[in-house]
């Protein structure tokens, strides 16, 4: 190994053997700033995200209010007895599931099929650009788009119909599919990046068994990336949950969850609100000038968001564990 | 395990031999013979110099007879318009182990995973010529049928992600039919891992991931799990190529235990291995197959001049 260590060593540039070569303080000066540019960048991002959590922190603590998670939004002029945000703290939890739910299996699918059949080609090349349309999206568009294709006379049983055969068009249901195409994307790349990273030796390992394609997806692969699944999908709830546009559009607009009809559906096909859409509805821009719960319940967002990516972090280191050799 | 030889052994390589270099993949296919001497126990020539006397293992008369297991008869096979393979007439028998030999993209790979119709599965591969298994042409055969009795072991060790026992069970469930219990399975498991030389490191692990494992064990799981199905035919593809001395030496020794039980062809890069294992051994050279003949001769008194080139450059 004697030898490997003495190959390592840098045979000494043409500067001469005294300043260490990692030390910036020989680079030319262009380096030197761009080195130092980094590092700045670097420390006001830690600035940036810090200041974020800890007035968050700080506004947050300063209306802590644990009641305010479990008391349903009233209607009140006086909105310091109008209540808390119980109802948008479950429509953000439902509309999160509901979404993930629809995203995970179809993302999943969509990227099987792309990295292991995949043909005809172009067809491949359609889905691809498909799934970056849908990711370049802005979210309002979705949310309007959404808006067109539920207020269609046929789609009335995903939210009600008003007096007149009006389709009402906007519910739990219809925000989650529109959410569901926010996370699909992401769901997509990180599966489809997973299965690329599966050497094709182990595929053929499998064949070599005497296994069909099927079953090697279905027991090899899928088991092997599990991991990716979980890194998109967890990426894909933190996104539909702190996503407004689609809520605002397409979930009704009314604070508590209402439901669309008396049976086991009514809450599917009802309206109501999710923690983004109070933020925004009792922030000075909003109607409710309740900066102080907009506040409170801006943090707990946070904290769900900030939680749900310390998860995807965690799936992702445990994927490293399955390495297979190349 | 495998990097890190067990103390008892190491003593007894000391007084053998001058102490072996740290393990470094790269010295696999160099020098061998520095760390891992053939299986006979015989010390090496250094250098292999004398041939003649190599230590090839003379087959065993008292083995039982011969069986050819496999043909190909002319296979041509071609990616695209890039022949690859060049009307290779070759039988792999039981009782013996086949090697092929030759430099880089020769073709010999190609052969090799056209006898479990493997090469099917790149588009543009095309292929003609028959290759039989037991008299019958392998085209006819269901393609799963034919790879649970035609086997492969891949040159980098590919277990999958699941625990020991699963990698081997998963070798055992049949296409389709219900998913039989880890008891039922059980003996076959344990049996299959006997065979590969893993069940007693292992058997008390069966439920720890499979990726776990060293690269020797993971490799020696990849034969366990080819060889749980009970194929009549191994297919190894430079199985050892990814593998330190001292595992390689240990597949090696699996490899002729094996040799009555299945018939055995393996692609090696490595002269002084296909010298150690092979009985019988196909030169191939530009997806020809320039000499076929037992491993003495073919390593001793070549008949064509690339044979001779190619054995004796690799001899130094």
């Amino acid at each position: 190994m004697t030898s490997t260590a003495a190959g390592q060593t840098p045979a000494g540039g043409p500067g001469g053997a005294s300043p260490p070569i990692d030390s910036p303080s020989s680079w030319p000066l262009v380096d030197r700033a761009g080195y130092y540019a980094a590092w700045v960048a670097g420390l006001a991002l830690i600035a940036i995200a810090g200041s974020i959590l800890v007035y968050m922190a700080v506004k947050g603590a300063q209306y802590f209010d644990l009641g305010l998670l479990t008391e349903s939004p009233t209607a009140d002029l006086d909105q310091s007895k109008a209540g808390g945000f119980k109802d948008p703290l479950i429509g953000t939890a439902l509309l999160t599931v509901m979404a993930v739910a629809i995203a995970a299996p179809l993302g999943v699918a969509i990227a099987v099929w792309l990295t292991e059949y995949g043909r005809p080609a172009g067809l491949a090349r359609a889905v691809e650009s498909g799934i970056e349309v849908v990711a370049g999206t802005p979210s309002i568009v979705l949310a309007i788009f959404g808006l067109l294709v539920f207020q269609n006379q046929l789609l009335a049983p995903f939210s009600f119909e008003a007096e007149g055969d009006a389709v009402f068009g906007r519910s739990f249901i219809a925000a989650a599919c529109m959410m569901s195409l926010i996370a699909l994307p992401l769901v997509v790349g990180a599966t489809r990046e997973a299965l690329n990273a599966i050497p094709g030796h182990v595929r053929e390992a499998s064949y070599a068994l005497g296994k069909t394609k099927a079953a090697t997806i279905r027991r090899v692969l899928l088991p092997a990336v599990r991991p990716g699944i979980g890194t998109g999908t967890a990426l894909g709830m933190g996104r539909v949950a702190g996503d407004t546009a689609i809520v605002i559009v397409l979930l009704g607009g009314t604070l508590q969850i209402t439901r669309g009809s008396d049976d086991v559906f009514g809450l599917f096909r009802g309206t109501g609100s999710t923690l983004t859409s109070y933020v925004y509805l009792n922030s000075p821009a909003g109607e409710g000038q309740a900066p102080e719960k907009a506040y409170f319940a801006a943090f707990v967002l946070l904290l769900v968001v900030v939680a749900l990516n310390f998860a995807v972090t965690r799936i992702a280191r445990g994927r490293k564990e399955a390495a297979w050799t190349r | 395990m495998d990097s890190l030889s067990p103390p008892e052994e190491r003593d007894e390589r000391d007084v053998i031999l001058t102490p072996p270099p740290p393990v470094r993949r790269i010295l696999v296919d160099r020098e061998p013979q520095a760390v891992a001497p053939p299986p006979n126990g015989q010390r090496p020539q250094p250098g292999g110099a004398a041939v003649g006397s190599s230590p090839v293992r003379r087959p065993d008369p008292s083995l039982g007879p011969k069986v050819e297991r496999m043909r190909a008869d002319d296979v041509r096979i071609a990616y695209g318009a890039k022949e690859a393979v060049r009307g290779v007439t070759i039988p792999v028998r039981q009782g013996e182990v086949l090697a092929l030999i030759g430099p880089s993209g020769c073709g010999k790979t190609t052969l090799l995973r056209s006898f479990n119709r493997l090469v099917e599965i790149t588009p543009t591969a095309s292929r003609t010529g028959v290759i039989s298994l037991d008299g019958e042409d392998i085209d006819t055969l269901e393609v799963t049928a034919l790879r649970r009795r035609v086997s492969m072991v891949f040159q980098q060790p590919n277990p999958f992600p699941m625990s020991i026992f699963d990698n081997v069970a998963y070798a055992l469930r049949e296409q389709g039919s219900g998913r039989p219990g880890k008891a039922e399975l059980l003996p076959d498991v344990r049996d299959a891992l006997q065979r590969a030389g893993l069940w007693d490191e292992v058997g008390d692990t069966l439920d720890h991931p499979a990726l776990r494992l060293s690269g020797g064990q993971q490799q020696r799981l990849c034969i366990g799990r080819a060889l749980a199905a009970r194929p009549e035919v191994l297919l190894l593809d430079e199985p050892c190529s990814a593998l330190d001395p001292r595992s390689t030496q240990v597949i090696e020794e699996l490899i002729l235990r094996l040799r009555d039980d299945v018939a055995i062809a393996i692609v090696t890069h490595n002269m002084q291995q296909a010298l150690r294992v092979a009985d019988q051994v196909g030169f191939m050279y530009l997806g020809e197959l320039v000499e076929y003949g037992p491993a003495d001769q073919v390593f001793g008194q070549p008949r064509e001049v690339r044979t001779r080139e190619y054995v004796g450059g690799a001899f130094g």
